[in-house]
């Protein structure tokens, strides 16, 4: 039993080393080509100098359009958890017809909106709304795209919170809302959380839609600008990209150590189906 | 039934906000992009002056247009070997094996695999530059070929396991949280009853998770059928050998600003997306 | 649901009104008179970005002046500028999409190979239509072939903000280790080849890097594909049809299967996404020894402060050679060099509010001390004669172009099809670097073309 039992256990951690090294290697280019005199697309061991990052400082739009992705992304990211929290606790808990068809075929149309195909539409659209250059309107298209997937997902979550505890809780007086903020939601948290991550990581990253709709590059956010870091003929500047790289992911890990520690990062029960 | 006392109007309320907005930024814009579809509409051009409804015609010529069809056939092996089985076998095989780690290195994990996830995808692109590009990357200076561009030489299987590092987060979160809901004793039984781990899983977790493989394949095949990120890492090349539908259809519908083909084209990518949803739909009636 | 039916039917009804209402004819002298003015610039440069000199100069030095100068005439003059620093594809994009729904910037500075594509769609009008009366002495100062960037089917739509040309540059240092001259000039194509397989000898060195394939994009094109048929005798479209598998057509990809084929060229570089990037710091690190660039490359590639892939010896590495024609007067028009050129072009927009304004604008743009003033120093082929024989006169490599190349080159057709005639192109090149034969590929390319032009369009 003994020796087996050691060969396993080696072939346990051997096999969780080699899963961390393929997740953590990839990253390591974030931690040494922001503080190399000459980076590259490749790892090496960096010639430490700060250089780089003080080029980044003084870029005219670099910290402004982090602020202007922060902005953007909380609008988004709210507007998506909020009103998917709504309909999802209303979907999970009536049953109204037709519902799990008309959530597949929403799904299945947030595909062709989040494709390139469909600027035309969503750009005459917002010209015609008069939300172009608005920061909020942006917002607004990004969070429609989002939403289904974010309601599909939050209401397993909201299934899998015990219809007892409603019951309860309704014996003792309280309204719908009261029953939704301190019963349900609490015990849903940890999914409301991961959605706003994930809804918030998606924001993040999108290029097309703000590129589009915002006219004003001190309006940009961080995604378009990164897109901008070539000289005339389209060549990456290479001193500059590593930092902004590191400055634009580091909100996103922080949200997401901030949320995992004080709610729970995970699908808790979560997703049946 | 009701057991939240919501009422169906109530309900119609809570849900109203996000159909208001699904309906103007979503639906809209989608179901005229289906309509482009079957116009001959460019971007520029005299096509763009005066663009005439031409039917099914874009749906023809991209039936016939081999780059259309190689693009499925590159889509169909992406969503299966990096999604279907990459994203779901180390996703369930992450959740399995920490399940009885110690905290300290379970959360190390995790946090490397949610990492991958959350970092935004045009940084992500750069990393993964930086660990296969030619004579200074890493997969090269760790196997000792440096001289291998391993986007050029290997760019689909580079995507494939590009995404299933991406992409396992989720699958890892959802069976984590699956796993704990199968009842400890089982497995115990099981494994007093001499089963082997493989059996254990067979036999005894996953009629308990069946319906969370289902949702976790559904979601995550269609997020990779979608995915964009691959443009950024080999722009479809080298000569189409990497070109997905999103990646297609971002080229026909920018570089090439043919919108009315885009557009047909993104309507064949929801017909698939559909049949693939069908059949998850099925699979789930079937367990019930 | 209901309500989101009706709010869907009324964004329908909106979009609608809207999009037919956009075809309203401006009026030449309309506000020609207005005391309170307001022009937007659109460019795709950006400070900090993507043509970071341009954006300073627009923001720190037009705006300024040219709001003290109305002001001085009593006229209250906003300007704005809307800076981008995208892609090419996607800022043509979002031109596009500004014209189509009839807003955009007054003055729109694009690409000059995009204006047949624009003018086609009705998105641009020939500028004596907007502003009316299009007299300028800055006329004579630009010469008639520059001027040709801004024209289209005979029209003028624009005026050119500079250009630049092709020649082959290479490395001195890798030249000597091989025993050629520091003042190579091939005179046949065989001649380039035959310094390619003297510097194959060198370890660790490509010999020739002449753009191919897809990734590539344009680059393929213009400094591929273009110049090399320009040498072969033909230029890509001549008498209203597109060049098909012509006998000059096979010769060009003859030409590349012998690089790419022979060894003389890296042939994976060719695929890389980021291949061209990485071919400028390959020839930064000595590593590759005949590439054919534009003057771009001379000074924001090699350049020695701020360069992507800087030289610290550039003046004394860097040679430069006419790009020969097949073999002597084997060119286009019986050259025996050739060169292809393009640049960017300023365009008034039709949907603007003050056209004879915007105009204004335009001529003091491209006034003398505005081009002079938008190099910050630096040597650069401005459209303009006069700056131009001040400016150039520091930079050998730069005089060379403006006096060597730019009357024996040509330009791109601006047409709406060039684009699907370019991606044809560099698929043929990507072809024969996969190893597929000149014939074969050049059958193939003609099929392409025919889908994507028309077969009454093939010659």
């Amino acid at each position: 039993m003994s020796p087996l039992w050691m060969v396993r256990r080696i072939g346990f951690y051997v096999l969780i080393t080699l899963v961390l090294a393929f997740f953590a290697v990839p990253m390591l280019w974030l931690a040494s080509a922001p503080f190399d005199s000459k980076p590259g697309l490749g790892l090496r061991w960096p010639d430490w100098t700060f250089a780089n990052v003080a080029a980044t400082f003084e870029h005219p739009y670099a910290l402004t359009s982090l602020v202007n992705s922060l902005v953007l992304c909380v609008v988004a990211t709210v507007v998506t958890t909020v009103l998917a929290a709504l309909a999802a606790y209303a979907l999970s808990r009536v049953r109204i017809p037709g519902r799990d068809l008309l959530l597949y075929l929403l799904l299945l149309l947030s595909s062709v909106v989040t494709g390139t195909a469909a600027m035309v539409p969503i750009f005459v659209m917002m010209l015609q709304l008069g939300l172009i250059n608005s920061q909020f309107g942006t917002a607004l298209v990004i969070a429609g795209g989002m939403l289904p997937a974010a309601i599909f997902i939050l209401k397993d979550f909201m299934d899998a919170v015990p219809r007892s505890y409603e019951e309860s809780a309704r014996v003792f007086g309280a309204s719908p809302w009261q029953v939704l903020g301190h019963v349900v939601l609490p015990v849903a948290r940890p999914g409301v959380a991961t959605i706003f991550v994930w809804a918030f990581v998606n924001a993040w990253g999108n290029f097309l839609l703000p590129f589009l709709l915002m006219r004003d590059v001190g309006q940009q956010p961080a995604a378009v600008l990164l897109r901008t870091l070539y000289d005339e003929g389209g060549s990456a500047n290479l001193t500059v990209i590593p930092v902004f790289s590191l400055l634009y992911s580091i909100p996103v890990v922080v949200l997401y150590l901030f949320v995992s520690k004080r709610y729970g990062f995970r699908f808790h029960g979560g997703i049946k189906s | 039934m009701d057991s939240s006392g919501l009422g169906v109007r109530r309900a119609l309320g809570f849900v109203a906000p996000a159909l208001v907005l699904i309906g103007v930024f979503l639906v809209f814009p989608a179901l005229w992009t289906l309509y482009i579809g079957i116009t001959n509409y460019q971007l520029t051009g005299p096509a763009a002056a005066n663009p005439r409804i031409v039917g099914l015609d874009n749906v023809v010529e991209a039936v016939r247009d081999p780059l259309f069809t190689n693009s499925v056939w590159l889509t169909a092996l992406f969503v299966l070997f990096s999604a279907v089985l990459g994203q779901n076998a180390l996703g369930f095989g992450l959740a399995w094996l920490l399940r009885n780690v110690r905290p300290w290195l379970r959360r190390t994990v995790e946090g490397f695999v949610l990492l991958s996830w959350i970092l935004p995808g045009t940084v992500v692109a750069y990393l993964w530059f930086a660990v296969l590009s030619r004579d200074t990357g890493t997969l090269g200076l760790l196997l000792g070929s440096p001289e291998t561009a391993w986007l050029v030489q290997y760019p689909m299987t580079s995507l494939i396991i590009f995404n299933v590092w991406r992409g396992t987060a989720f699958s890892m979160l959802l069976y984590t949280s699956a796993l704990a809901a199968v009842p400890p004793s089982q497995i115990e039984t099981a494994r007093l009853m001499g089963a082997s781990g493989w059996q254990t899983v067979r036999d005894v977790v996953f009629p308990h998770i069946r319906g969370h493989v289902l949702t976790n394949t559904l979601l995550i095949s269609l997020w990779t059928a979608n995915d964009f990120t691959p443009f950024l890492l080999t722009a479809g090349g080298p000569n189409h050998q990497s070109e997905v539908l999103p990646v297609l259809i971002y080229r026909q519908a920018l570089e090439g600003g043919q919108l009315g083909y885009a557009s047909a084209m993104s309507m064949l990518l929801l017909v698939g997306n559909l049949a693939v949803a069908l059949v998850y739909v099925r699979l789930l009636r079937r367990r019930a | 649901m209901r309500r989101t039916r009706m709010f869907g039917l009324l964004a329908v009804c909106g979009l609608l009104a809207g999009c037919l209402g956009q075809t309203q004819e401006g009026d030449k002298a309309q506000n020609a008179d207005a005391k309170e003015i307001t022009l937007t610039i659109v460019a795709n440069a950006a400070a900090g970005g993507k043509n970071a000199r341009g954006a300073n100069w627009i923001q720190n030095w037009v705006i300024p002046k040219f709001t003290e100068q109305q002001k001085a005439k009593g006229v209250t003059a906003t300007i704005k500028f809307e800076q981008n620093g995208a892609g090419d594809e996607d800022f043509k994009t979002k031109v596009a999409l500004d014209l189509k729904t009839g807003g955009g910037g007054d003055i729109i500075e694009i690409d000059g190979i995009w204006l047949g594509e624009f003018a086609q769609a009705g998105q641009i009008k020939p500028l004596g239509d907007v502003v009316g009366n299009t007299d300028w002495d800055g006329w004579n100062q630009i010469p008639k072939a520059v001027q040709g960037l801004g024209e289209f089917d005979g029209k003028r739509y624009g005026v050119p903000m500079g250009t630049d040309g092709r020649v082959l540059f290479f490395n001195k240092k890798l030249f000597a280790q091989a025993g050629l001259p520091a003042d190579w000039q091939p005179r046949s194509w065989q001649d380039v080849l035959d310094a390619g397989a003297k510097l194959k000898t060198l370890p660790g060195v490509t010999p020739i890097q002449l753009n191919a394939g897809t990734a590539m994009g344009e680059a393929t094109t213009m400094q591929g594909v273009l110049p090399a048929l320009v040498g072969a005798g033909k230029p890509i479209y001549e008498n209203g049809k597109w060049q098909g598998d012509s006998a000059q057509l096979k010769d060009v990809l003859g030409l590349y299967q012998k690089v790419y084929g022979g060894g003389l060229g890296d042939p994976v570089l060719q695929q890389e996404a980021k291949g061209r990037d990485r071919s400028f710091t390959l020839f930064g690190e000595n590593k590759i020894g005949i590439l054919l660039e534009s003057d771009y490359f001379w000074r924001s590639v090699v350049e020695p402060k701020n360069g992507v892939a800087k030289m610290a010896d550039r003046d004394t590495a860097v040679g430069w050679a006419l790009v020969p024609a097949k073999q002597a007067k084997a060119g286009v028009g019986g050259q025996d060099f050739v060169s292809m050129s393009g640049g960017g072009v300023r365009v008034i927009n039709p949907n603007t509010n003050y056209p004879r304004q915007a105009w204004e604008f335009m001529q003091f743009l491209n006034s003398a001390e505005a081009v002079k003033e938008s190099l910050a120093g630096a040597a650069q082929l401005t459209q303009r004669q006069d700056v131009n024989d001040e400016v150039l006169k520091g930079d050998p490599m730069l005089t060379f172009i403006s006096e060597k190349v730019l009357p024996i080159t040509r330009y791109r057709p601006g047409l709406a099809d060039y684009p699907k005639v370019s991606a044809a192109l560099q698929q043929a090149t990507a072809d024969v670097v996969a190893g597929k034969s000149p014939d074969e590929v050049a059958t193939a390319y003609r099929a392409a073309l025919i889908k994507a032009v028309g077969e009454g369009n093939v010659g």
